[in-house]
């Protein structure tokens, strides 16, 4: 093992896993909003809106990110819409896991009894004030383990960045082996930057799953 | 008489074209204490459901004090508030503890002063005899306690109507008694209540009137020394006959063990 090396290229390394991590959590909050949004719509049965969210969700979650990447880099500019690399890392990763972060919240207010709603509706609650304030708490706890484990997905899936020619992790991994031919020490450094960043996430989600699990232990 | 709480008229009730309540009328006066009983899948429940409107109806109409309950879209939020309901298995929210569950609905509903309930529903945890469960979670507690827990969830919205979904049905019966005294003591407050229950004992003490849903329909109305002493159909008579055990007659031939 060329340790010299290591040492000089973990400068680059971190400034790509920077990169990795801030397109990724990026995606990451995107990809809850437009899950959430989804959820919504589906739980009040929303005409149109609701199809057009069954039909998004099945083509993010049967689809590759690389080809959902491609589409926006090089399909959409087509059309007329451009999009620098970092933006297009972003939606891509926003499309994915809008998807999959759906189906996350989606099992989880499945698991919440209907009598629950009915017994805040026979308290006064409106339909809105129900899932504020009695479905998605306890939808929300239920999905954890489902949520976090797209966490670490998505973050994951950021790998794939590299082909739309954004400076990531595997992008500079890749790019140096291209140059030196240092290939054991270029994917030592791959494998320690991704643990670096994946197990502190996996450590947390453990902690938040625990901590939130009151809802799985019945009324 | 003065005028009705609650007022139902030639109630209809189908499920997918099959009739369950048929053409039900009958009203609740203030202070009242009306006890439903019938067979299993007699409709019983369904009423109370559609009483405040968690069930669409097919014909009929229910009134609170003369405001229409069903096709009342725009005010049924207003109306519930009106109408406490205690359910089977409880429904208290898991992720809350006891006190913010009796709090959820005054503070956020009501937009009633958090301090000012705090104390109401402290008093009347006392009341139930579970003050100190205040900060329990629904998970810690017993049977008994939780549906203690949510009639005082329902009485703190101050109802003018209690409606009772079998409470002691998914208890054991040691804890069915903790939860009837409950129910009696509000009884003796004059608290108006329309309870649906199997406890035959319980009914007869709390009953100012029973009714015996049967085949869609009200076929027996009666205080509760006419329903049991003197029950006027066939199908009453049918119907308190499933709680009554005959002494075993022995076959012929067959030994006793007690008496070899």
């Amino acid at each position: 093992m060329n340790w010299d090396f290591i040492r000089e290229y973990i400068p680059l390394y971190r400034e790509a896993a920077l990169l990795t991590v801030r397109l990724g959590l990026m995606g990451i909050v995107f990809s809850i909003l437009t899950g959430l949004v989804c959820t919504v719509i589906r739980y009040y049965r929303i005409p149109v809106l609701r199809q057009i969210a069954s039909v998004y969700i099945e083509i993010s979650r049967n689809t590759p990110l690389l080809i959902q990447l491609f589409f926006i880099y090089y399909g959409l500019p087509k059309i007329g819409i451009r999009t620098d690399p970092a933006a297009c890392g972003v939606a891509g990763l926003t499309f994915l896991g809008g998807g999959y972060m759906a189906e996350a919240f989606r099992s989880g207010i499945e698991a919440v009894d209907r009598i629950q709603t009915e017994s805040a509706l026979s308290l006064g609650f409106t339909g809105g004030q129900t899932l504020r304030y009695v479905v998605l708490p306890q939808a929300l706890s239920i999905s954890m383990p489902a949520f976090m484990a797209n966490v670490i997905f998505l973050l994951k899936e950021t790998s794939v960045f590299s082909a739309v020619s954004l400076m990531d992790l595997m992008f500079t991994a890749k790019d140096l082996i291209g140059l030196y031919y240092e290939t054991t020490e270029c994917l030592f450094l791959l494998v320690v930057f991704y643990l670096l960043i994946l197990l502190p996430v996996s450590l947390l989600g453990s902690l938040f799953e625990r901590r939130l699990r009151y809802a799985g232990f019945g009324n | 008489m003065s005028e009705p709480i609650l007022t139902i008229e030639h109630l209809t009730k189908q499920f997918d074209g099959r009739t369950v309540l048929d053409d039900v009328s009958f009203s609740v006066q203030e202070g009242e204490v009306i006890v439903i009983v019938g067979q299993s899948g007699c409709g019983k429940s369904t009423l109370l459901r559609c009483i405040n409107a968690l069930e669409e109806i097919q014909g009929g109409e229910i009134r609170l004090r003369g405001q229409p309950i069903s096709g009342n879209a725009g005010k049924l939020a207003e109306i519930r508030q009106k109408i406490g309901m205690v359910f089977q298995n409880y429904e208290l929210f898991p992720h809350l503890n006891v006190l913010d569950n009796i709090l959820l609905a005054p503070v956020k509903v009501q937009k009633r002063n958090k301090n000012e309930v705090r104390e109401e529903a402290l008093a009347l945890l006392e009341r139930v005899g579970l003050k100190d469960r205040a900060e329990s979670f629904p998970r810690q507690l017993s049977g008994g306690q939780k549906q203690r827990v949510a009639i005082v969830r329902a009485l703190c919205m101050h109802p003018d109507i209690l409606l009772f979904d079998e409470v002691t049905a998914a208890l054991d019966p040691e804890m069915v008694r903790e939860v009837l005294d409950v129910i009696l003591g509000l009884a003796e407050d004059g608290k108006t209540m329309l309870i649906v229950t199997h406890e035959m004992q319980f009914a007869r003490a709390v009953a100012d009137r029973i009714l015996l849903i049967d085949g869609g329909g009200i076929c027996e109305e009666g205080t509760p020394e006419e329903f049991f002493g003197a029950p006027k159909t066939e199908r009453a008579k049918a119907f308190l006959k499933t709680f009554s055990f005959e002494r075993k007659i022995r076959k012929e031939g067959m030994k006793v063990p007690a008496e070899e």
